[in-house]
């Protein structure tokens, strides 16, 4: 069956630097709500900036895997949620789901990494053997 | 279309300069080069958008929010140019 691939490396200092820098309105452009909160200590309310690192690297492969090219896709539109037993998932939104529709993807799946300073993603994406029509 | 004024192009410059983190020297760029080969990342064109926003008071809207937009200091400043169009 036809598959896509994409991957792509952050570096977490980038995202402190980012956050020092723009605080708020960069957590809010690029993470949704969901995603700023599974990267929020509960305890103290600091955000860890690896985790934040790992779900942009996670975008980044979700948006190679779509060959987004020079579509207008906001970062936003491309989300990592924790199932319920702990495992990482895409989930799209707005123009991402629209790409993803119309090249025929019926599944998705994404894999986080990070070790200080790095974080990594791969995404994984599963296309339906004949092209889809009208999607 | 109307030529982009020098004074956006070199704001544009100082952004690019202060957030693109480019391994290539800002200075020695042609307008045109592609910041991406240059080694904008595209987290890095995240911190480039925020802190155009800050410098010129706009908002890139979600449409705006693609490659090609971001792919020089040219096509950034066309974009600047457009959005300061559209507020004024």
């Amino acid at each position: 069956m036809p598959l896509r691939v994409g991957t792509d490396l952050v570096l977490a200092t980038a995202v402190r630097e980012a956050l020092e820098a723009h605080g708020e309105r960069y957590l809010q452009r690029v993470y949704t709500a969901a995603e700023t909160a599974d990267c929020t200590d509960a305890a103290t309310g600091e955000v860890d900036a690896l985790r934040l690192a790992a779900r942009f690297a996670a975008k980044e492969a979700a948006m190679k895997a779509l060959r987004v090219g020079e579509a207008a896709v906001p970062w936003t539109a491309i989300e990592v949620r924790r199932s319920p037993d702990g495992h990482p998932e895409l989930v799209l939104h707005g123009p991402a789901a629209d790409l993803a529709a119309r090249a025929g993807m019926t599944e998705l799946a994404v894999s986080l990494t990070h070790e200080e300073p790095y974080a990594s993603a791969v995404v994984v994406a599963e296309l339906h053997p004949t092209p889809i029509k009208n999607a | 279309m109307k030529s982009v004024p020098e004074a956006v192009s070199e704001a544009v410059r100082d952004v690019v300069r202060e957030h693109a983190r480019l391994s290539a020297d800002v200075e020695s760029l042609a307008d045109d080069a592609s910041l991406y080969d240059a080694g904008m990342t595209s987290h890095a064109s995240v911190n480039v958008m925020l802190a155009l926003e800050d410098r010129f008071d706009v908002e890139f809207p979600d449409e705006l929010l693609k490659r090609e937009v971001f792919e020089s200091i040219a096509s950034i400043s066309t974009a600047i140019a457009q959005l300061d169009a559209q507020a004024a």
